[in-house]
């Protein structure tokens, strides 16, 4: 079984009756040479990299190899605690969990790249919130984990997932994507919801640029975790209630590609536009990159 | 193209912070150790383009020396792969080359050099999600990605030295994917590149030296 658009992948889910994460799980048995209990117990061990990495800096915060960011994750929990939070209890834990990832990744922890490490917190976030505030069980997070790779894999094939080739909109808009395909699946909905949802996220932040502070995967990468986290959820939402998105999930993936390519190259992950040309993005551009005597190791 | 699998999307599991910076690196680092495949007292590290600029914060340098160590791209030591390089008694130096122009933003060149003085010298890019291809060894134009095993043999370049590799791969039965040849000029040193779906067995490496012609051989399992 194999799927190259999100028109085919649905086709498949509607032959078989399973849903976008059984389809998932069928393509990867039927074209490599895993067996069912390997793909299982990759499924586990992506889970349990990404686990601790949403939950390590609760505890441990880390400051960053360039030293932008380090300790918001706990910060947002005990901000959670007080009357001034902003945010129910789901989104505040798919924010915190999000940005941690990023904190154990620019601390040189371990995270699972899905599909790119700068974006590598918004589908743990989702997952993992959701995981907590709807009572799912590791099973239900492994299917949540097949369905946003089934969307990411349909952007890999059509469209793009990198932010030197095509802005955050590829990295942070992909993820997204992936994570709401996922919400979307998990609280019950149709495959055909699955694909709205990731088409809306895709939609909403078309266009978005990548501008790292110092060229590093820090800031604003970071809080754009976050603010994918929280789109995710937001457009799973929406397509659970059956609010349609009129752009099909192939057009859409097509068009973010088109849209990457036409940024200039200095809102491509070159660190010469956006946040990084700001006159405080170029002073901490300078100060990060001097580099260290060669003598000191 | 290889089949996308899922864990191409939810993968690699990696030490952060960039699957290009630092998870490619300690790829490359990685395939040139199990290039060279003998105690390492010497590593020295040119970095190009992207990677000369930025390397400090993406732990590109740990991420480097810390594959040449033999660790993966998710083993947790690339953090700590300077002090563990030092207790193994591995000098290990950085340059960072801003000035010459390369093909591709991220590539590094890898020298290592053994406690008898044997050294080689290996070009790696990373081209992206943690990927990479060796582009250059000892001098000479290479293609190749380190995802299928691999066998690499130096030869003097002259006629039926590809027959015999080709006769010896026949007689184990290895199924080839790839075989090509790369030479700068006639009659120097060529290197031939196999690249196979399964494990190559060992005991070939024995029957392809026996050759005059057979300068040097790597293999790279998958």
């Amino acid at each position: 079984m194999d799927f190259l658009t999100g028109e085919e992948l649905l086709a498949r889910c509607e032959d078989s009756g399973l849903p976008i994460s059984g389809v998932m799980k069928r393509r990867e048995t039927d074209n490599t040479e895993q067996s069912k209990e390997i793909v299982d117990a990759r499924l586990k061990k992506a889970l349990e990299i990404m686990k601790n990495s949403a939950h390590g800096p609760l505890l441990h915060p880390q400051k960053s190899m360039g030293g932008l960011i380090g300790g918001e994750a706990k910060r947002l929990a005990a901000h959670a605690e007080s009357a001034g939070c902003a945010v129910d209890t789901l989104l505040g834990k798919a924010i915190r969990y999000s940005m941690a990832v990023l904190e154990v990744n620019a601390s040189m922890g371990t995270i699972v790249a899905a599909p790119t490490a700068g974006s590598s917190g918004v589908v743990p976030g989702v997952l993992f919130a959701l995981q907590e505030e709807r009572g799912l069980s590791e099973a239900e997070l492994e299917k949540g984990l097949l369905c946003a790779g089934a969307v990411g894999c349909l952007l890999m094939l059509n469209s793009s997932v990198s932010g030197a080739e095509a802005g955050c909109q590829a990295e942070i808009g992909s993820a997204s994507a992936m994570a709401a395909a996922a919400a979307v699946e998990l609280m019950g909905g149709s495959p055909k919801m699955c694909l709205e949802a990731a088409s809306l996220a895709l939609s909403n932040l078309l266009g978005l640029v990548c501008d790292p502070i110092a060229g590093l995967v820090e800031s604003p990468c970071q809080s754009r975790n976050a603010m994918g986290a929280a789109n995710a959820l937001t457009c799973a939402e929406l397509a659970l209630s059956g609010i349609c998105h009129p752009i099909p999930f192939d057009e859409m993936a097509s068009m973010m590609h088109h849209v990457g390519r036409s940024l200039p190259m200095e809102l491509r992950e070159t660190a010469l536009g956006g946040c990084a040309a700001t006159p405080t993005g170029q002073r901490l551009g300078e100060t990060l990159k001097r580099p260290q005597c060669a003598g000191c190791k | 193209m290889k089949f996308l699998s899922l864990f191409d999307v939810i993968g690699p599991n990696m030490i952060g912070p960039s699957s290009s910076h630092t998870a490619g690196a300690a790829s490359i680092g990685l395939f040139v150790s199990k290039m060279f495949a003998r105690p390492i007292k010497k590593a020295v590290f040119t970095l190009y383009g992207s990677f000369a600029q930025t390397y400090q914060g993406h732990g590109t340098d740990r991420a480097l020396l810390g594959g040449v160590l033999g660790f993966e791209t998710d083993d947790p030591r690339i953090r700590d792969a300077f002090t563990i390089a030092e207790e193994r008694g591995i000098a290990y130096e950085f340059i960072a080359d801003e000035k010459t122009a390369t093909v591709h933003p991220n590539t590094a060149d890898i020298l290592l050099e053994d406690p008898d003085g044997y050294t080689l010298l290996v070009r790696g890019e990373s081209i992206g999600g943690g990927k990479m291809q060796i582009v250059r060894i000892n001098q000479i134009e290479v293609a190749f990605t380190g995802e299928y095993s691999t066998l690499i043999c130096a030869q003097r370049d002259v006629p039926g030295v590809i027959t015999h590799i080709s006769s010896c791969l026949s007689a184990y039965n290895v199924n080839i994917a790839f075989m090509r040849l790369f030479r700068e000029k006639k009659g120097t040193t060529a290197y031939t590149v196999i690249e196979s779906d399964e494990w190559i067995p060992d005991e070939i490496l024995e029957d392809i030296k026996s050759s005059p012609n057979i300068q040097d051989l790597m293999l790279i399992q998958m």
